[in-house]
């Protein structure tokens, strides 16, 4: 039986893109809703029983932070989207505002009253400057219907929506860094505390979330935090999208309800419907290019023989020795004939093009790394080098600004954790692996 | 007031002090290195991670340790904070990381280089290093390029603190250079090849903790430590006029503004102080400056031999039996036991 779908309910629906259709479809209720019968304390409160957590990445509770919203008196506040999607892997917010672009808009207003933000603003990334238009001709048709603008709905709530595009940076979905380049300067993150709940955007207190997180508030306060809550699994409620990509026969966008067994996204007919050629799984990427990769024993069952679940506590189960993270829901699957090597070395490369260069270990540290993965391949590495790189990764992790330092050193070490083999393989025999997939199968290398 | 424990030894500090500043306060060998920040410059700091100390307690009110290391400049101290830094093993292994993180795409050029002998990468490195690199690629490279007639802009040397973009930001007037590009290809430059041309541009010079920004009117007239710190003020209508004269012979050989104990200036000087009055007639003469910190400079003009020497010798009882000790790796140092 198909999961619940809260997001993605109508994006099959032929003209959604428009206000018209939308509403038809039950569009801007929610946003009724919450102006005519409820008060912000009680969204807040809604969201806070929804046990909604941020879609970004991190999976902080949103009620949470939002109730951390500094409210000093006459201080602006502001509400930041997050649509700097910009994690490898990941393509769900792309997908749903290209589709739905009023779910987003719907959200932003509604949070906005919820958080007594006047203004808010949709931080979006260079590349999807297509997007940006789909989204500011939402924003257009929801201001001629007096959905944005003075008095919304009569309700006496006044709210101004941006859009802003990004110049194409990873390090700008980073808040802080998001912020500063929404200020027009140089897209570096911040130094925490304080954090953007007490001074953010122009100094003022500020939330930012992520596109799915803020889109999410449209059907609870449709239907009740209680009931959002009832969907999922323990601490772990609600849907969730994931970007599916890789070697997998059906890759795309999907809806799940948290809690579905890995097993049944990866192979069942109504997900992704196995892996593509009838291969074998060999690692997956769970949540986006930065969490720990885990080999198909581990992404399907946990070190305790559990069966493991698409949930933010399952995926973390065993830590980083033998778990990963949920992350932003980039689901990367990897067949047998990868080369984890390879792979690593194409994250590797990422990290460092995209490193601000402000703190001293991300800025040597990634490049480094790259430059001793490249080495390895070429096959010219030493047993050495592969001790060497999970030193340099222990020195970055946690010792940054930001968290890319973070998300540069996991891969990484997960890499090396879980395929050493593999890497000394290169170290050995590196000059004759020329076309990978075949080397692979002459050895018979994979263990699976 | 808050009471914080640094390295088992408490002291109590105003609330808002930095960890670093209770250490500073504190002072002698708890107190960590610094590269990036500047006491005289707003939001200077947290970029080298050189800094970094554990906190094994929070407060008082919360008494859990934070999950990763802190940049102590940046963090301020809490009701009944507990904090490591030479305790930690952790912290120098960290730190260590970090120096040889710095010196992956340094040139290493000490024997070109200006500012070899005051400068504080070497301090660090020699203090917190390891012996040799482990990076064997290509180093980054960049043009020298001049920014205004007296300053040189070295970027191969730099290792981006921002203090010199600070300091533009906040002592000169009108903003032109900042940081281009990103990650290990970021560079400082002015606005396409702007000069930079105020009153205080000089005080960039100062400010750089290694030899990326070089003052031209003394580029490889001497090496530091054959010059003398001397203390001298005048009556200046721009600046302070305090400012530090170095002296070979008779001749003054360059200016600068005087520094603390953790190198850091104390007064701005005006460009006119510091690259036109290099007369000691333009100067009233305070008296000889003490460099305190293990430099070479304080070790050919200061420390007498003897008091050297039993530096030396005391080191040598503290080192496993055989083991030598070289002037120049710390040796000033009687914590290094490296």
């Amino acid at each position: 039986m198909a999961g619940k779908k809260l997001l993605l309910e109508n994006d099959h629906i032929e003209g959604i893109r428009s206000l018209r259709v939308y509403r038809q479809h039950g569009g801007y209720q929610s946003l009724e809703k919450a102006l005519k019968q409820m008060t912000p304390e009680q969204i807040v409160e809604e969201v806070k029983t929804s046990g909604l957590r941020g879609r970004g990445g991190a999976g902080f509770p949103t009620g949470m932070k939002w109730s951390f919203l500094a409210k000093p008196e006459g201080v602006a506040r502001y509400l930041v989207c997050n649509a700097d999607e910009s994690e490898p892997g990941t393509f769900k917010d792309r997908y749903l505002m290209q589709r739905i672009p009023h779910l987003l808009i719907e959200g932003m207003i509604a949070s906005s009253f919820a958080l007594g933000a006047r203004t808010s603003y949709i931080y979006i990334r260079g590349e999807y400057f297509y997007v940006a238009r789909i989204l500011e001709q939402a924003i257009a048709e929801a201001y001629e219907a007096g959905l944005l603008g003075k008095n919304i709905l009569n309700s006496g709530f006044d709210h101004d929506c941006y859009v802003q595009v990004g110049a194409g940076a990873y390090i700008c979905g980073e808040e802080t860094a998001l912020l500063e380049s929404l200020e027009g300067k140089r897209g570096n993150p911040r130094i925490k505390p304080p954090f953007p709940a007490v001074a953010g955007l122009y100094g003022c207190p500020t939330v930012v979330n992520n596109v799915e997180t803020i889109a999410a508030v449209v059907p609870i306060i449709r239907d009740g935090g209680a009931a959002y809550a009832s969907i999922g699994v323990g601490k772990s409620t609600g849907t969730k999208l994931i970007s599916a990509s890789g070697h997998l026969n059906k890759p795309g966008v999907y809806e799940i309800e948290l809690g579905v067994p890995v097993e049944e996204f990866i192979y069942s007919d109504e997900y992704c419907g196995g892996i593509r050629n009838g291969k074998k799984l060999k690692a997956v990427v769970a949540g986006g290019s930065s969490v720990p990769i885990l080999p198909a024993d581990l992404i399907l069952k946990t070190a305790n023989g559990e069966p493991r679940l698409m949930s933010y506590e399952s995926l973390a189960d065993g830590g980083f020795a033998t778990g990963t993270m949920l992350g932003s829901g980039g689901f990367i699957a990897m067949d047998e004939d990868t080369s984890i090597v390879k792979n690593l070395w194409n994250f590797s490369r990422f990290y460092h093009h995209e490193s601000c260069g402000q703190c001293s270990p991300c800025r040597e540290g990634t490049g480094w790394m790259e430059k001793i993965l490249h080495k390895i391949l070429d096959g010219n590495g030493t047993l050495a080098d592969v001790d060497l790189l999970w030193d340099i990764q222990s020195k970055i992790e946690g010792k940054t600004i930001c968290p890319l330092g973070d998300a540069a050193a996991w891969p990484v070490a997960s890499a090396i954790r879980h395929f050493r083999k593999e890497f000394e393989e290169y170290v050995k025999n590196g000059k004759n692996i020329r076309d990978v997939k075949h080397y692979y199968r002459l050895n018979n290398l994979v263990e699976v | 007031m808050a009471k914080v424990t640094i390295d088992g030894i408490t002291i109590e500090v105003p609330d808002g002090t930095t960890i670093l500043n209770a250490a500073r306060m504190i002072g002698g060998d708890i107190v960590p290195p610094t590269m990036c920040y500047h006491s005289k410059l707003k939001t200077s700091g947290g970029y080298c991670r050189t800094c970094l100390v554990k906190v094994s307690k929070g407060s008082e009110k919360d008494p859990r340790p934070m999950p990763k290391p802190v940049a102590s400049c940046r963090t301020t101290v809490m009701d009944g904070m507990e904090v490591q830094n030479l305790l930690s093993p952790e912290v120098l292994e960290a730190r260590a990381g970090v120096v040889e993180f710095l010196l992956a795409n340094h040139p290493l050029d000490c024997p070109v280089c200006d500012q070899a002998g005051e400068c504080d990468l070497q301090n660090l490195a020699y203090e917190n290093g390891k012996m040799g690199t482990r990076y064997e690629f290509q180093k980054r490279e960049f043009e020298k390029i001049d920014i205004g007639d007296k300053i040189q802009l070295h970027m191969t040397r730099c290792i981006l603190c921002y203090r010199c973009v600070k300091t533009a930001d906040q002592v000169t007037d009108g903003r032109v250079h900042g940081v281009l590009n990103r990650g290990d290809v970021s560079e400082i430059s002015t606005y396409i090849q702007n000069a930079i041309d105020n009153d205080f541009s000089g005080n960039m010079i100062d400010v750089c903790p290694v030899g990326a920004l070089t003052d031209k009117t003394f580029r490889f007239k001497s090496r530091v430590w054959y010059t003398k710190p001397v203390d001298a003020h005048r009556d200046c209508p721009k600046c302070s006029g305090k400012v530090r004269l170095w002296y070979k012979g008779e001749e003054v050989l360059r200016v600068t503004g005087r520094k603390d104990q953790y190198g850091e200036v104390q007064d701005w000087i005006c460009n006119d102080c510091r690259f036109e009055k290099k007369k000691t007639s333009d100067w009233v003469i305070e008296g000889p400056a003490h460099i305190q910190r293990d430099s070479v400079i304080s070790a050919n003009h200061y420390e007498s031999l003897k008091a050297l020497k039993a530096t030396i010798d005391r080191q040598r009882k503290s080192l496993p039996h055989g083991h030598k000790t070289t002037l120049g790796h710390g040796a000033l140092d009687p914590n290094n036991t490296h």
